[in-house]
């Protein structure tokens, strides 16, 4: 598949699987007419970091590319730790698998980042995977990430990527270190149609991390801890819907990574904060989510495991074949997949056999 | 009314042009209300001073007429303040200085008074939408408050680059406040009044401070629409799409 270069929003194409496995064509902006009255839709209104940070390794000298890739906490005013990926020099441009690694990084270590400086308080099992906190007051390391970051982004769109191309319409506070990329597929026209079709918008709050590092070994981590908080009034609104028969669909990867992890006995959800540490994939029965409107994956990556929660290989080989056949654009400013819970549907088939 | 019981204790509130004027006077009501107020200027000195007044108060430089500024601004506030409730859009440029006929405006001038009077205050709330609906879903009742003047109406000569551009951010506040109504979010055009301030003296130098309203004064009716917006013990609160206060 070809990578799409910035949002498209209701423009982009939006590929349906229902539960039975049956595939259709829609656009994305169709996505009103596939929610049922009393469906709640979730989704993720974290706004996206500048997160590639550039500068020099304080002892070698050499040049570095730092990317933020993970917090504990969502709190901005509390928060000048962070998990980061360390690239040498280099940019974007370079796809990740090419970019040489860093200096040998050694805890204390300080790193000038623009204006900016932090230490290296830890280096995790990989090289380029390191623990830092930033030095300073928190309000001179917000302006320095707001004004000296830039956006992470890949070989596959070569020219700067603005910061607002970064931020969905839902966009709130700035915790996610990628764009939780499925949310550019709503519009605010799309969030009044949704309500007018009688469904209910609520969103989460979840600390997006990282999606490749082009190292295998590292990849093979992702996604790290990310933490998230679930409003009261979402967690009311999800109960409601499912006691009414409404379905949980999640926008993107990042919704039932959190949904699930915050996940009760009988489809409930717990509000407030907690910290997703949990994998997702073929061997996951989910517990709140009904279906998920997703980017486009690449199997191997583990957004596409976290897809087989949905569906069995053959119908995501089903997919990915029609994806590819009908020129499907991938990367976060794609195309569109709905999923629905295949095993669910396939359950609710035997009970009522 | 004390911190505790005003309708904006606790609120999260930015406020642009938060150095001079209007805006320096409503960060400081604002706070003492106990609003956690975040405020946006261009002159990091300035800033830093105003942001060294109070806990609570947190600084932001940038420049709202300018576009690659905009999203800085929108993630220092959001980041300051864990989210947002209140956005006063109140930075404001008076185009050609001292003022001048429009056929004697500069176009340059007349596009520096839209660009900090109508496209900022649009660049910076688009930004913040995303915050703002948050607020809503949250039942925090969210509200953008954007600073006009008599001059949006009447057609006073030599004002014509900010007259016309603080009409253009008045019409833009009353279709807006109609398309998000839907979104829980509600949007105020205020008239403060001729104030003794920085942008007043540079229009008409020779105006005899005592017959101007004092910011202090302004702010404090802007704060006290604010809590009526909010509402609180004293029932519904007011939705009118443009208001004047205090005259």
């Amino acid at each position: 598949m070809t990578a799409a270069s910035g949002p498209r929003g209701g423009a982009a194409r939006l590929l349906v699987v229902d539960g039975d496995g049956a595939i259709v064509h829609r656009r994305a902006s169709d996505l009103p007419a596939l929610v049922q009255p009393g469906d709640v839709v979730v989704a993720n209104d974290a706004a996206t970091l500048p997160a590639s940070l550039t500068g020099r390794h304080e002892p070698s000298g050499a040049a570095i590319e730092v990317r933020l890739a993970g917090r504990r906490s969502l709190a901005p005013q509390r928060t000048r730790r962070f998990v980061a990926v360390v690239f040498g020099d280099g940019d974007h441009r370079t796809p990740t698998e090419h970019r040489p690694l860093p200096p040998a990084l050694r805890r204390g270590d300080r790193l000038h980042l623009g204006p900016i400086a932090a230490v290296v308080e830890r280096v995790r099992a990989h090289p380029r995977l390191i623990e830092l906190a930033f030095e300073g007051p928190l309000e001179d390391v917000w302006e320095a990430i707001a004004r000296h970051g830039r956006p992470i982004q890949y070989a596959h769109v070569p020219q700067p990527l603005p910061l607002w191309s970064t931020w969905t319409r839902l966009a709130s506070v700035p915790v996610a270190f990628e764009p939780p990329s499925a949310g550019f597929v709503l519009d605010w026209a799309g969030v009044i149609r949704l309500r007018e079709r009688g469904a209910t918008l609520v969103t989460l709050t979840h600390a997006a991390g990282i999606s490749s590092t082009g190292d295998p070994a590292l990849d093979a981590l992702l996604p790290l801890d990310e933490p998230y908080r679930v409003p009261g009034v979402t967690a009311a609104r999800i109960d409601e819907a499912r006691a009414a028969r409404g379905r949980v669909i999640a926008i993107g990867t990042t919704v039932v990574r959190a949904l699930e992890h915050a996940a009760l006995p009988h489809g409930r959800v717990r509000a407030g904060a907690g910290v997703a540490t949990q994998r997702l994939g073929p061997s996951t029965r989910l517990r709140v989510v009904d279906a998920i409107l997703s980017g486009t994956h690449e199997p191997g990556t583990s957004h596409h495991e976290l897809l087989r929660a949905f569906q069995g290989d053959d119908v995501l080989s089903a997919m990915a074949g029609e994806l590819e056949a009908a020129g499907y654009q991938t990367h976060e400013f794609g195309d569109f997949v709905w999923l629905a819970d295949g095993h669910r549907a396939a359950a609710s088939r035997s009970a009522v056999a | 009314m004390t911190r505790s019981d005003s309708p904006l204790h606790g609120r999260r509130v930015a406020i642009t042009g938060g150095t001079s004027g209007l805006g320096l006077a409503l960060v400081r009501e604002l706070h003492r209300r106990g609003a956690a107020v975040a405020f946006v200027a261009r002159t990091a000195d300035r800033v830093h001073a105003v942001a060294a007044e109070g806990d609570g108060i947190a600084g932001v430089v940038g420049d709202v007429s300018r576009k690659d500024d905009i999203y800085p601004i929108a993630l220092q506030i959001t980041a300051a303040l864990g989210g947002l409730d209140v956005l006063v859009n109140n930075a404001s440029s008076l185009g050609p200085v001292p003022l001048a006929p429009l056929a004697d405006t500069d176009c340059e001038d007349l596009e520096a008074a839209l660009a900090t009077n109508v496209v900022g205050p649009f660049r910076l709330t688009k930004a913040l939408l995303g915050a703002l609906a948050a607020s809503a879903r949250e039942a925090r009742a969210p509200i953008v408050v954007n600073v006009s003047s008599d001059a949006a109406e009447t057609p006073y000569p030599q004002w014509g680059a900010y007259g016309a551009s603080k009409a253009a951010l008045r019409h833009l506040s009353r279709i807006w406040r109609e398309e998000l109504v839907g979104l829980g979010i509600d949007m105020v055009s205020v008239d403060p009044g001729d104030m003794d301030t920085p942008l007043h003296a540079l229009a008409v130098p020779d105006a005899d401070p005592a017959s101007l309203k004092r910011p202090e004064q302004a702010a404090v009716e802007i704060a006290d629409l604010l809590e009526r917006r909010l509402g609180g013990a004293n029932g519904e609160p007011e939705r009118d799409a443009v208001a004047a206060v205090g005259r």
